[in-house]
């Protein structure tokens, strides 16, 4: 097919301002937060409603021109890279609330909606969102959606996923669906847990029905500072052992600590070679005895310091250093590889020592960051680019890595997603007969492939 | 339970059984009555015999059983190691199994705190039109790698294979619980109640109305550390203006909650048919139900509707679709399992011809 007649289409639904076309204008589009990778794409969509959308849906369908939607492009896997040649659908401008109604604990939303918005929407009425990745205040819903993101509170609240009621989509022929509704319950297969997570193989979400929860009337968190990697992890089973449901565990590792303080100056202890931090919500009458409880387990740990946040505010900067870890280590380094996986917590601990021997075999430094409570691993692989055969290096580890999570019985991604980056590990998880279901359901539901082609499935 | 290699032989068994059949349908312990074949030209898959616990390691939060596994067996070992299933799946005591109550959808009371069985599956391993075992999910509480096919699976009616084996994540039970009834002489008060109660910062646990001709009766239930029970349930009884006098609490507040996931109050004569509904569509549903003399109770906030309907279902089939509400009769009839509204209906052929382009497994 004729690639300028596309354009030609394009034009006439956007106008110039919102569809570029000259590598100045599409610069910006050609890479995401996983930025090893980069591809050229034939054009760029700033649609402006969801009618626009659609129509480009169906255009690129029609011409079997490959698209990829995007909304703050945060992604970490490369999910939201652009096919070469093919058309990128910005969302961003698709950001209404559409309808917040706080009786039925919903927000109805589009999907260039950013994720923290939906939280301030819902603050005055005493709701919130509760996936919080740590792009929250700039990535949205729809690469939430698509991705299944999770965050720090994922073992007590679940992932995206566990939040989203419902949805209008179109589907990568163009056709529009509405999936599940505004009911926490509902009957027949749930086709909003499929859709969630496809990573914009199934088409773009228009609409998002979002659940809200009533915030928690306090939170409790507490720093605990360890000489050893080990005994914080072993902490974590100490902490789940004694039967607490925290809503937040998470470890930095001693790299991890210095990135954070000198980015953010959260407080951290610089001398920790593991510090846990732990959080607790809840009900006050529940949460204080609970916590007492839980500095009990502290105590006993071997903790050197032990801070407990003193105010929101305090808790807030807590969080910050936390969130800001990742972008924070490229202060210890020009380059670095953000890996996600996943171990059975109880694993954790032998895991940390195979990276730390790995990260010796490959002469690379290992900054740890983890959602200890899920057992999501997020190792940070620091390199300089400008050394040749660096990148391959950090590459290879970060491979490694993958492959010990899976032979620990974890996963290859807790919450980054598949997408470019590692749709050739997917193997290591799936059998064929594995992936060639998925691939049916691939082809069902995209029979052109058009849908963020390239992306999860082996190249 | 079986031993690993008569588990291996019944399931290749089943592989064979399934690719020589044409027309197919799971069974497990067959306590969802309605979700089962009318027609006799069925080849009925006897889940029962995939049965037994896997993997279970408490400090994980996460177990793997065979679908046929009695839900009994299950929380009873989960109970040894002081955890649960939150979202309370319903009847158990009739011999409901994992598989099923993965395939039929269902939860109870509990589903209001912490979600329905569709957030607590992780992973599951099915048997396909093409009598192929296919793994999909993971085994550890966070991971998003390929497809959501275990959520799919949730509500599936076995119509799309065979469930073998599924992972699921689990919480630590709570020390102790404890439950007030209010009372309100109008269904719209009692509602107004749930709303408010939803949206206060209150850790409950489950939130249930029990309409009766009278108005209804709101069941508030918490749980935690019952040193922190008194100043909570004064609280709860001052937002919500008085009333909820004496706790359940101990022996007698488990038997109420499990008289409620049992249906312990369903005529036997009625089907019991569960409808997703939400707070504001609940007084246009109730008026309709109360035409027919339908008991009904709504459960999770009002999310669930319980519905004892005592006459022909075809009749309930057109009430709900006049109010647009989608409904799944679980105990009654065979042959009628969906009801009212069917939402996703062209995505939903579109995943039936991906993984059973022979149509093997009945739909219901």
């Amino acid at each position: 097919m004729d690639d300028s007649s596309l354009l030609t289409a394009l034009a006439q639904i956007y106008p110039a301002d919102r569809l570029l076309t000259n590598p100045a204008q599409l610069a910006p589009y050609e890479s995401d937060a996983l930025t090893s990778f980069r591809a050229r794409p034939k054009a760029v969509v700033i649609a402006a409603s969801q009618a626009e959308v659609v129509q480009t849906v169906r255009l690129c369908h029609q011409f079997e021109v490959p698209f990829v939607a995007r909304g703050s492009g945060t992604s970490l896997s490369g999910g939201s890279l652009p096919c070469p040649e093919g058309i990128v659908i910005a969302l961003n401008r698709l950001n209404r609330i559409l309808r917040l109604d706080p009786d039925e604990r919903l927000a109805v939303v589009e999907p260039g909606v950013v994720n923290l918005e939906v939280s301030r929407a819902a603050a005055p009425y005493g709701l919130y969102f509760a996936p919080d990745p740590s792009s929250q205040p700039v990535c949205t819903i729809g690469g939430n959606l698509a991705f299944n993101s999770g965050g720090a509170h994922c073992l007590k609240y679940g992932m995206t996923s566990n939040h989203v009621l419902g949805l209008k989509a179109v589907l990568p022929d163009g056709e529009v669906v509405e999936l599940g509704g505004e009911s926490l319950e509902s009957a027949g297969p749930d086709l909003v847990g499929l859709f969630v997570g496809s990573e914009g193989l199934f088409g773009i979400a228009l609409e998002v029905t979002l659940r809200l929860l009533p915030k928690p009337e306090v939170y409790k968190t507490v720093l605990a500072a360890y000489r050893s990697l080990g005994e914080a992890g072993k902490t974590v089973s100490q902490i789940v052992a004694s039967g607490l449901l925290p809503g937040a565990i998470e470890i930095m590792d001693n790299l991890a600590i210095r990135a954070a303080e000198a980015a953010v100056q959260a407080g951290y202890p610089l001398d920790a070679q593991g510090l846990l931090v732990v959080e607790l919500d809840g009900e006050v009458a529940t949460v204080e005895a609970e916590f007492e409880k839980l500095l009990e387990v502290i105590q006993v740990s071997g903790a050197y310091e032990v801070r407990v946040a003193r105010d929101e505010a305090d808790r807030q900067r807590i969080w910050k250093g936390r969130k800001s870890a990742f972008s924070a280590v490229g202060r210890l380094s020009p380059d670095y590889i953000v890996q996600d996986g996943v171990v059975p917590r109880s694993r954790l601990g032998e895991a940390l020592l195979e990276i730390q021997r790995l990260s010796a075999v490959y002469d690379l430094r290992v900054a740890n960051v983890f959602h200890a409570g899920d057992g999501n691993l997020h190792p940070l692989i620091l390199f300089d680019g400008r050394q040749a055969g660096a990148l391959e290096r950090a590459e290879q580890l970060a491979g490694e890595i993958l492959r010990l999570c899976v032979r620990f019985g974890g996963s290859i991604t807790g919450e980054h997603g598949i997408g470019m980056e590692k749709r050739n590990f997917l193997p290591l998880m799936f059998v064929e007969a594995d992936l060639d279901v998925m691939r049916a359901l691939h082809r069902a539901i995209d029979p052109r492939q058009i849908a963020n082609r390239g992306k999860m499935f082996p190249a | 339970m079986l031993t690993e290699s008569a588990t291996a032989s019944r399931l290749s068994e089943i592989q064979e059984i399934v690719r020589l059949s044409s027309r197919l349908l799971p069974r497990g312990a067959g306590s969802k009555t309605a979700m089962q074949a009318a027609q006799a030209d069925v080849t009925l898959l006897e889940a029962a015999a995939l049965s037994g616990m896997l993997e279970y390691q408490p400090q994980e939060f996460t177990f793997t059983a065979l679908a046929g596994t009695p839900l009994a067996d299950i929380e009873r070992r989960l109970r040894e190691n002081g955890q649960y299933l939150p979202f309370d799946p319903p009847l158990v005591a009739r011999g409901a199994t994992l598989g099923g109550t993965v395939a039929a959808g269902l939860s109870g009371p509990g589903r209001y705190r912490y979600g329905g069985v569709r957030d607590f599956i992780l992973g599951v391993k099915f048997v396909d039109g093409g009598g192929e075992l296919v793994r999909a999910g993971g085994k550890v509480v966070k991971n998003a790698a390929g497809f959501d096919l275990p959520k799919l699976m949730v509500g599936s009616l076995g119509g799309f294979g065979l469930l073998v084996e599924l992972t699921f994540k689990v919480f630590p039970l709570l020390p102790a619980f404890a439950t007030l009834r209010f009372d309100y002489a109008s269904l719209e008060e009692a509602l107004h109640a749930v709303t408010r109660l939803g949206r206060l910062p209150l850790e409950i646990m489950a939130l249930e109305l029990e309409r009766h001709p009278g108005g209804a009766a709101l069941y508030v239930r918490l749980g935690g550390i019952p040193e922190g029970f008194a100043p909570r349930l004064d609280r709860l009884r001052r937002m919500l203006g008085g009333g909820g006098k004496t706790p359940l609490e101990g022996q007698a507040e488990l038997e109420f909650w499990n008289a409620q996931r049992e249906f312990a109050w369903l005529d036997a004569a009625c089907a019991l048919v569960k409808v997703a509904i939400t707070p504001r569509n609940v007084p246009a549903l109730d008026e309709r139900l109360a035409v027919h003399g339908a008991v009904r109770r709504y459960s999770a906030g009002a999310n669930l509707a319980w519905v004892a309907w005592p006459g022909a279902l075809g009749t309930l089939d057109q009430l709900l679709k006049e109010l647009g509400l989608p409904a799944l009769v679980v105990l009654g009839p065979a042959g009628h399992a969906r009801l009212g509204r069917q939402v996703g209906v062209a995505f939903e052929a579109r995943v039936r011809q991906a993984l059973d382009p022979a149509g093997k497994w009945l739909v219901l």
